[in-house]
C-alpha cells in the first residue's frame, strides 16, 4: 500500500491505480460488484462510471474534512460521505438511465459498502492532501473500471456472443438515436454453427474469468519480482478499527501465500 | 404459509446470495479457509440480518415512507447497521463474554459486509411485508451459512493438491467457487415448482 513517507507526484498518485496498485486485479478489493455486474460491457462501464465519480467525490470531501473529523468516529463520519454522494450517483442514474438502474439493481446502492471507496478513505484520503486524494480516487476509479471492462468483454463476448450490446442505453442520455442507433456488435450471429455459451453470463462463469484474470496479472507480476494479488489486512476497510488485538490480528484472513 | 416456504427454500438455494447473486464475496473468500472460522462468521451474519432487518423494516414503512424520505434509504439503512454491529458488540462484550469471544472478531467486519446491506434493500425493494421480510433474511443467512461451509470443505481438500504456481491461491479458490456455484443452478426453478 501507499506510504505517505514517500513523496510521489500527482502524476505517479494518478497512475499506480491503473495497472500497479489495481483495486480489482491486484489487491482484490470490490469483489462483488466485480462478479455480478460483469455480464455485459454496458454494464460494466455503468458501474465503473458510477463508482469513480463516488470515489472521485469522496475522496475530495473526506480529504477536505480530514482535520475536522475526530479519530474515533471516522469511519462513521466517512460511511456518511460516501452514502450521500452514492445516493446522489443514484438519483441521477434513475433519472437519466433508467435502464441501466434496472439491470444494475441492488448492486448500485451496494457502491456505499465497496470496499475500494471506505479503502482509500481510509489508508489515503484521510493523510493526503485534497489534489493528490482526487488524483488517487480517479487512478483508482478508471483501474476499477478498466477491470470491469476486461471482465465485461470476455463475459459478454463467450457468453451472448455480442459486444457492447445494449449501448443505446446508455447512449440514450446524447438523445434519441445517438450515434445513429448503434446498438452493439453482434459477433457470433444467430444460428450460426458456434453458439454462446449462456454459462460465462451466469454466476459460475463470473468467477472462473476472474479466477483466470488474477491468475494473469499475478503471472505477469511474478515476472516483474511482485507479490501476488491476495487478500490481507491492506484490502481490509476495517483492518485500522480491527478489535483484534495487534499481533493476532486478521487471522480470519487469507494471508497472501 | 405457502409464499413463506418457497421464499425461504428460494433464498437458501435458488437464489443463494453468495453463489448466485453475488453478495457477501469478501467473507465467503477471505474467511472460508477453515471450518470453524467459516461457521463462527456465518452465525454472526444470520445474527446481524435478522437484527437489521427487524430494525430497517419499522424505520422504512413508519418514518421513511409516509414522509417521502425514501430517497434516505440508503445513508439510513447503512448507519443503522453500523450503529447496530457497534451496539451489538458492546453489548456481547459486557454481558455474554462467551459469545463475544467466539463471534466479537467477525462483527466489525460485517459492517461493511455487502450481503447485510443487500438483504435490507431487497427486503424493500420486492415490497415484502414484515414476516417475509424476516424470514427472507433467515434464509439469506442459512444460505450465506451454506455456501461458506460447503466451501471451507472444499478448500481444505484443496489444501493438499498439487496445483500451477500461477494458479496458487486466489485464482484456484475463484475456480473452485465457480464449481460449487455450478452444482447450485441445478436448483433452479425449485421454488415455483414444489408446490406443483
Amino acid at each position: 500500500m501507499t506510504t505517505i513517507e514517500e513523496k510521489r507526484t500527482l502524476r505517479q498518485e494518478f497512475t499506480k491505480g491503473l495497472v500497479a496498485e489495481n483495486p480489482t486485479l491486484r489487491l482484490v478489493l470490490g469483489t462483488c460488484p466485480t462478479l455480478a455486474v460483469t455480464t455485459s460491457v454496458v454494464n460494466a462501464l455503468g458501474m465503473g462510471i458510477s463508482a469513480t465519480l463516488i470515489l472521485l467525490c469522496s475522496n475530495i470531501c473526506i480529504s477536505a474534512i480530514r482535520r475536522l473529523v475526530p479519530d474515533r468516529i471516522r469511519i462513521p463520519a466517512y460511511i456518511v460521505v460516501i452514502a450521500s454522494f452514492s445516493t446522489m450517483v443514484q438519483m441521477l442514474v434513475k433519472a437519466f438511465v433508467p435502464v441501466l438502474d434496472k439491470s444494475l439493481g441492488v448492486f448500485l446502492p451496494l457502491i456505499v459498502v465497496n470496499c475500494i471507496i471506505l479503502g482509500r478513505a481510509e489508508a489515503f484520503a484521510r493523510k493526503n492532501t485534497v489534489l493528490a486524494s482526487a488524483a488517487d480516487g480517479l487512478g483508482m476509479g478508471i483501474g476499477f473500471t478498466a477491470a470491469l471492462l476486461c471482465m465485461g468483454t470476455i463475459r459478454e463476448i463467450l457468453g451472448a456472443g455480442t459486444f457492447l450490446g445494449g449501448a443505446q442505453s446508455l447512449l440514450s442520455i446524447f438523445g434519441e438515436n445517438a450515434l445513429g442507433g448503434f446498438d452493439g456488435f453482434r459477433l457470433i450471429p444467430e444460428g450460426a454453427f458456434l453458439q454462446p455459451m449462456i454459462i460465462f453470463i451466469l454466476a459460475p462463469g463470473g468467477y472462473f474469468v476472474f479466477g483466470l484474470l488474477i491468475a494473469l496479472s499475478n503471472k505477469l507480476a511474478g515476472n516483474g519480482g511482485k507479490t501476488k494479488a491476495g487478500l490481507g489486512c491492506a484490502g481490509c476497510p476495517m483492518a485500522a478499527n480491527c478489535s483484534l488485538p495487534q499481533k493476532e490480528k486478521c487471522k480470519t484472513e487469507v494471508k497472501p501465500e | 404459509m405457502k409464499l413463506a416456504f418457497s421464499v425461504l427454500i428460494g433464498s437458501i438455494l435458488v437464489e443463494n446470495f453468495v453463489l448466485s447473486k453475488f453478495l457477501g464475496i469478501c467473507p465467503f473468500l477471505g474467511v472460508s479457509k477453515k471450518l470453524n472460522t467459516a461457521a463462527g462468521m456465518s452465525v454472526a451474519v444470520i445474527f446481524v440480518m435478522l437484527l437489521a432487518t427487524a430494525v430497517t423494516q419499522p424505520i422504512n414503512r413508519y418514518l421513511l415512507m409516509p414522509n417521502g424520505l425514501d430517497y434516505l434509504q440508503t445513508i439510513v439503512f447503512i448507519l443503522v447497521i453500523a450503529a447496530l454491529v457497534q451496539l451489538v458488540e458492546t453489548v456481547l462484550k459486557k454481558f455474554l463474554p462467551a459469545l463475544y469471544k467466539a463471534l466479537g472478531i467477525y462483527l466489525p467486519l460485517i459492517t461493511t459486509n455487502c450481503a447485510v446491506l443487500g438483504v435490507v434493500v431487497l427486503n424493500v425493494n420486492n415490497a415484502y411485508s414484515f414476516g417475509i421480510a424476516m424470514i427472507n433474511s433467515l434464509g439469506a443467512g442459512l444460505g450465506f451459512m451454506l455456501a461458506m461451509v460447503m466451501f471451507a470443505g472444499v478448500r481444505e481438500r484443496l489444501e493438499s493438491c498439487d496445483i500451477p504456481k500461477f494458479l496458487q491461491g486466489l485464482p484456484s479458490t475463484l475456480i473452485a467457487a465457480s464449481l460449487v456455484s455450478l452444482s447450485f443452478l441445478g436448483f433452479a426453478g425449485l421454488a415455483e415448482g414444489i408446490f406443483k
